[in-house]
């Protein structure tokens, strides 16, 4: 037997670091967002960030972006998941192969991107070699977002749906076999196997992958400035120019506050929306 | 309704055969039983038959219609697995609906049909509940509504009551075969459990090592095992085995004595006996005074099991039980003077193991 306090004494190394570096800075982001110099509780930092004008075009292009990335990213998982679980040979390697772009940086993520989409990258050469186009083009420039965005949702998805991929593999992998043998002989084909068993059993899995990668999607930042330089602005971007480039740390802390909202107000959608119902286990 | 049949159904591993040849028919509204220890290929054969694993070779009927190359669900099945299988997401409803579903039945009729199978089970009042609200018997309960719910033309059940405590397993056991007579459905069960086998079957097939040894009545396999294994294995306790010595004329040396037995020409046969049927002489048996007819035994374990005493002897050096009466005065050391009745003695061949008549 041991005493009643070791749990707590095991736990208490990993809490103290957490309040320190975790718990204790976020305070202080709060304390700067909402209190001016003078100690004094105010909003003007919200105004200030919410009527200047790259405030909504930043707002509008992170949440476009997390919508056409994750839900996107979901299905890619799901299906890439349920072929790597359905595989009787090989299996373990497709994963590793598939999950290598987890081990490389968002910021060379981009860098790799930006070399196939660059006006002397791979895409151009290949294209003008092809005779598709006669000169190379600029797919990034300043006039053509839509193709900016369109280059950071595919190396969004490149570098970031391994992760997803993990979470649903392991998901699924802990649905008992029971269960598919059991709706196969009361005449489930193989879709109403997915949407009748796979789904409903994967729920918990689901709800990881989703809030962590909602998360991720609104911290994008890296991937974007590579990319799209400061031609496509995001929410964390904003927070590097008001932090380092207008030297303003207030505005910076109160743009967290609001990806810390958005963040907050999704992972509450999430957990709701894939909820089990009262009793049920999955 | 449907017959079903398996014509040559072999299943190999590698080079590991579970399934040798297998011939077998399952009569219309039969209720069959596989019976064998793990991993003699009984639940590979009922999986066959349900699709959810092709044979090598062979041929599955179900009715007219070839099946062994159609999914589960074209097969007019329904299942009962040994973990229950009962989806956890789904409340009892749904679970017993699911079948009906699937097949597109219209609302009206799974309302009625779940209600019907339901009250069949006694689980009208769960309807609502999730499996991890259920006891162990009620998610059984549930697993053969679902199963039952859909109206199959045959039903596999999978060693469904392997789960349950002992009280528990009695109660389903009559239940489950009153309703399942009830339904006139074909069906094929699965169990390891000599006593659920003999109490529930019309036939009950005993496998061993990926073949069928013998398939009968509960009495005829109780009765005439058509092989030494049924014999070690069917009743408990199981048959007792003496050697025998050929004396010439279908008389049998049996440890010293002779006793009457079929005409062969080889050299040794095993005799074997029920423990209950051994007449034993003198004042602890039930049978007249000791002759020269007689054996003896010595008694080295006594178990008194209430409805009779077991007593564990050594005859020739070999394990013989005999079923005593409760309060027959037997000590451990005590010698007892028996014979057999002479109409239930059974003789098997020790080369090929099948009995011999």
């Amino acid at each position: 037997m041991y005493p009643k306090s070791l749990p707590y004494l095991l736990l208490l190394p990993a809490a103290v670091f957490l309040c320190l570096f975790f718990l204790y800075p976020f305070g202080l982001v709060a304390w700067q967002a909402f209190v001016n110099d003078s100690g004094q509780f105010t909003s003007d930092f919200f105004v200030e960030m919410s009527s200047h004008w790259k405030f909504n075009t930043a707002f509008t292009n992170t949440l476009l972006l997390a919508l056409a990335v994750v839900p996107f990213q979901i299905c890619l998982a799901l299906y890439m998941a349920t072929l790597v679980n359905g595989m009787k040979r090989g299996r373990d390697l497709i994963l590793y192969v598939w999950t290598i772009p987890l081990g490389i940086s968002d910021l060379a993520a981009g860098i790799i991107w930006l070399a196939i989409f660059d006006q002397t990258g791979f895409l151009n050469s290949a294209m003008q070699g092809l005779g598709f186009i006669d000169q190379p083009m600029s797919l990034l420039g300043y006039q053509s977002k839509g193709t900016i965005f369109l280059a950071i949702l595919v190396a969004e998805v490149w570098r970031a749906t391994a992760i997803v991929l993990v979470i649903l593999v392991a998901g699924m992998g802990l649905i008992p076999k029971e269960y598919y043998e059991a709706a196969e002989v009361f005449g489930a084909g193989r879709w109403k196997r997915f949407t009748k068993i796979t789904l409903p059993m994967l729920k918990p899995s689901l709800q990881t992958a989703m809030i962590l990668r909602i998360i991720m999607a609104f911290e994008v930042f890296a991937v974007v400035v590579a990319l799209g330089g400061t031609n496509l602005p995001v929410l964390m971007g904003e927070i590097y120019t008001w932090q380092f480039d207008l030297q303003d740390a207030n505005v910076a802390a109160a743009y967290a506050m609001v990806i810390l909202a958005i963040s907050i107000a999704c992972t509450l959608l999430i957990m709701w929306g894939l909820r089990t119902p009262k009793g049920a286990r999955v | 309704m449907a017959e079903i049949k398996i014509k040559q159904v072999a299943k190999q591993y590698g080079n590991t055969h579970a399934l040798h040849s297998i011939d077998m028919t399952v009569a219309d509204e039969e209720f069959l039983v596989l019976l064998g220890a793990s991993g003699c290929g009984k639940t590979t054969l009922l999986r066959i038959v349900a699709g959810l694993e092709t044979a090598t070779t062979g041929e599955v009927w179900i009715g007219d219609k070839r099946v062994d190359q159609l999914a589960p669900k074209d097969r007019g099945i329904a299942m009962v697995f040994q973990n229950y299988a009962v989806f956890p997401h789904l409340t009892v409803f749904e679970n017993i609906a699911f079948g009906l579903r699937m097949s597109k039945v219209d609302q009206a009729e799974i309302d009625r049909r779940v209600e019907k199978t339901a009250t069949l089970m006694h689980i009208e009042g769960l309807l609502k509940r999730y499996s991890g609200q259920l006891s162990g018997g009620q998610r059984q309960r549930v697993a053969v509504a679902r199963a039952l719910a859909t109206e199959p033309e045959v039903l596999l059940m999978d060693e469904p009551l392997s789960n349950l405590d002992a009280l528990l397993r009695m109660e389903m056991r009559a239940e489950l075969k009153s309703v399942l007579a009830e339904s006139k459905t074909t069906t094929i069960y699965v169990t390891h459990d000599q006593v659920e086998a003999m109490s529930m079957a019309d036939r009950i097939a005993i496998m061993n090592g990926g073949k069928i040894v013998q398939a009968s009545s509960a009495v005829e396999v109780y009765r005439n095992p058509a092989a030494h294994f049924v014999a070690s294995f069917i009743g408990n306790p199981p048959m007792n085995f003496l050697s025998a010595e050929n004396a010439g004329d279908g008389w049998w040396n049996v440890n010293g004595v002779k006793i009457k037995g079929p005409n062969s020409s080889s050299k040794t046969l095993k005799f074997a006996i029920r423990p209950e049927d051994i007449v034993v002489h003198g004042p602890s048996g039930n049978g007249s005074a000791a002759n020269d007819d007689s054996l003896s035994a010595g008694v080295r374990i006594l178990e008194p099991l209430g409805s009779h005493l077991l007593a564990s002897c050594k005859v020739d050096d070999q394990l013989f039980r005999i079923v005593l009466d409760s309060d027959a005065k037997v000590s451990p050391g005590d010698t007892l003077q028996w014979s057999p009745q002479p109409d239930r003695v059974r003789w098997f061949d020790p080369e090929s193991e099948l009995a011999i008549n």
